[in-house]
């Protein structure tokens, strides 16, 4: 992991601050996520406190801090799936899964994501799971596909 | 430059360079503020300070806006008023509003302003987040759901401490002050200063308290309570119980510690004198040899930790000497205890500290004795004005008494250590009269008399010139570290204090004091140089008797024993 990391940031030798973002994003389409480690290195490639690091990552949606499930769980929260119930999909998943968003399951299976908006209004609510998309989705219906997942 | 404004209908000219609120503070127009705190940048982070400039639609804070020419502002009409209402109940709509039972009741800055814009009533109910307590630090606790995200502590421990520990976590109405992955204080890198205690406007961060643990140690009669309080403390205490800031009341300390049932009565002071001895002589030895220069000082507990995580490659350059406090621990259970027939088992050594990292210095695991500490419990200045209140002792009327000896013999050079500059003045006086065998002909010496920041300095000792260097505040200090990590420093001594000014403007101090305050406490200890006769570390009597009885000399085999300590470096999260 350290190596990876360390090879990654050999492309931003004379980079700055201000290539925090790009960074981050890249180490986090790498690895999956932020581990502590990345955000220590990160902190030392740029000599950046990591609090400031860390609190620059957690004010965006995008970054996570535990690796992905298996299943990586996406749930949209636009306007369109909102309305029609995205906070109840949620809030099963979060039950079914024991999980809550950013999480990630003990056994490594599954983890959870609120999405802004995936772009699947004409199906909400929806969510994607490893990128492949559910929508029109009912509690009957949520509980299936993750049983099904469960069983693979 | 200047700028004609018109404030509430008068004409006032201000700098052209200034902010709105500094304007009118110069001018004695008082606004609210909360998050704004003078020396640091401002963050307009909780708009209480608002006002209304005509011709602007919204209200502006005053804290973060320039002045302008020509403007007309309003600073308390109704507008204003009831902007700044609404903003401070929305502020206090997710409050605990636990104040009867919270460190800062009474003394809280958010307090204060429910009384000043009149809230009386819970309009407002917003929804309350769950927060963790983190008491994972010996020296400071953090308790996220009194937080008003004013800010100043991040700016605080990034700009004057240059430590960064905490900072704004996550977004919108789930913002939080934390720390690097959310760790716990123990795991991050604060070095626990108590500098964000100090501006914290509320009870979001304070201090742990070791009081009960001394009130426990009080009502046992089986065991001895030893009590020492550091030199700043008798010079602070006295702004607690509305005394003029600076007072000393040393005398008054004894009678009212006495009072309380505490056995023996010293003064740290005394630790700091030999301090003084062990300090100089390494020094002497390390100027003969030319080997581990610049020395660094090793008083300040925060500055250890710093260096211990910051810049752990440097750590053998710092005296080995331990604190004036763990000193006197270690003397009190090592020499004294034995001397007086006591079993060191049975003594309970208790120290008031103007300070939240002696806390944390008290608890190292290199600072015991057979698994015995040095030091049981640390209380601050702020935690013996709640003693003294609880024993109902009035301190306008109690009688000035003396310390117990022999440990409460002290020499002004030992006092001076509550000021920046003052331990290596202290350590100058006894080098010069260890390298030259006479006494400096004037032992004040004005140039190291620090208010602050860095300075470097150049000292006569016989044909040598020494040179010291003077810190306090640790954001002046990482270019420092840096270049004398490159050996490019020629300079003999380094005095380090975390908090700006030295211990006498440390975390544990009274809140609320104000520079001129701090500059007072300052002034008081040189003032008690002046006066006193016993002005050099080597000339108290009971230090020289001590050495006698029990460590032959400074630097010998039983003092690295009993008075030195090491230093390893410490992985946490920077």
């Amino acid at each position: 992991m350290r190596s990876r990391i360390e090879s990654l940031l050999e492309n931003y030798t004379h980079s700055k601050r201000d290539s925090l973002i790009p960074i981050l994003q890249q180490i986090q389409d790498d690895l999956g996520y932020l581990s502590e480690e990345a955000v220590v290195l990160v902190g030392k490639h740029l000599s950046m406190p990591t609090s400031q690091i860390y609190g620059l990552a957690t004010f965006y949606n995008q970054f996570r801090f535990e690796p992905k499930g298996k299943y990586h769980v996406q749930v949209c929260h636009g306007t369109a799936c909102h309305v029609l119930g995205a906070q109840s999909i949620l809030s099963l998943l979060e039950k079914m899964l024991k999980i809550k968003e950013g999480q990630t399951s003990r056994d490594g299976q599954f983890s959870l994501q609120v999405m802004s908006c995936i772009g699947a209004c004409a199906h909400a609510p929806a969510i994607a799971i490893n990128g492949k998309f559910y929508g029109k989705l009912t509690q009957e219906r949520l509980k299936e596909v993750i049983e099904e997942l469960r069983q693979q | 430059m200047q700028l004609n404004i018109e404030v509430n209908g008068k004409e006032l000219q201000v700098r052209r360079d200034e902010t709105i609120l500094s304007a009118l503070l110069r001018n004695g127009i008082r606004v609210p503020t909360l998050c704004s705190i003078k020396g640091l940048s401002p963050n307009g982070a909780c708009r209480i300070c608002v006002v209304e400039v005509e011709g602007k639609a919204g209200l502006v804070p005053s804290c973060s806006h320039p002045v302008e020419e020509g403007m007309k502002i309003k600073t308390h009409s109704p507008r204003v008023v009831k902007a700044r209402r609404t903003i401070l109940e929305l502020l206090l709509s997710n409050h605990p509003d636990d104040c009867l039972y919270c460190e800062r009741n009474e003394n809280c800055e958010l307090q204060d302003l429910a009384v000043e814009l009149n809230i009386r009533e819970r309009r407002i109910s917003g929804k309350k987040g769950k927060h963790r307590l983190d008491l994972s630090s010996p020296g400071v606790v953090r308790d996220p759901a009194k937080c008003i995200l004013c800010g100043r502590c991040i700016r605080i421990c990034d700009e004057v401490q240059g430590v960064s520990t905490l900072e704004f976590v996550n977004r919108g109405s789930r913002t939080v002050v934390g720390t690097a992955m959310n760790r716990d204080l123990n795991f991050s890198s604060c070095i626990s200063c108590g500098q964000c205690v100090m501006v914290c406007p509320t009870g979001a961060l304070h201090e742990r308290s070791n009081l009960d643990d001394v009130l426990d140690a009080l009502n046992n009669p089986h065991q001895k309570v030893v009590v020492q309080y550091g030199p700043s403390v008798s010079v602070s205490l006295a702004e607690e119980f509305g005394i003029k800031a600076g007072k000393d009341i040393n005398g008054v300390i004894n009678a009212a510690l006495r009072k309380m049932g505490f056995s023996y009565i010293f003064d740290t002071t005394f630790g700091a004198d030999v301090a003084i001895l062990e300090s100089a002589m390494g020094l002497k030895k390390r100027i003969e040899t030319n080997q581990f220069l610049p020395m660094f000082s090793s008083c300040c507990p925060a500055w250890i930790k710093y260096a211990e995580q910051f810049k752990p490659e440097i750590l053998p350059l710092i005296s080995t000497c331990k604190s004036p406090q763990q000193i006197m621990g270690s003397i009190i259970k090592s020499f004294f205890a034995p001397a007086e027939g006591i079993n060191p088992n049975g003594i309970y050594s208790v120290a008031i500290m103007p300070c939240v990292a002696k806390k944390f210095e008290a608890q190292r695991e290199e600072m015991t004795q057979k698994a015995i500490s040095d030091v049981d419990a640390v209380i601050t200045t702020r935690e013996l004005a709640r003693l003294i209140r609880l024993y109902g002792i009035d301190i306008h009327s109690i009688e000035p008494q003396q310390p117990d000896s022999p440990l409460g013999m002290r020499s002004s050079a030992g006092k001076l250590f509550g000021a920046s500059g003052g331990a290596t003045e202290g350590i100058f006086r006894t080098l010069h009269y260890y390298i030259t065998g006479k006494e400096m002909q004037q032992p004040k010496i004005a140039d190291l008399r620090s208010n602050g920041g860095i300075k470097e300095v150049e000292v006569k000792i016989g044909n040598k010139k020494l040179t010291a260097i003077l810190v306090s505040g640790m954001g002046n200090l990482r270019a420092l570290l840096d270049s004398v990590a490159a050996g490019e420093i020629k300079a003999h001594f380094i005095e380090v204090m975390a908090c700006p000014g030295g211990c006498v403007n440390g975390g544990g101090q009274p809140f609320g004091s104000s520079e001129k305050d701090v500059k007072a406490r300052t002034k008081s200890i040189y003032e008690i140089d002046e006066v006193e006769t016993i002005k050099v570390a080597h000339k108290n009597p009971m230090v020289t008797d001590m050495y006698e009885r029990f460590l032959e000399a400074p630097g010998s085999d039983l003092s690295k024993k009993y008075l030195h300590t090491r230093y390893t470096k410490r992985d946490v999260l920077m």
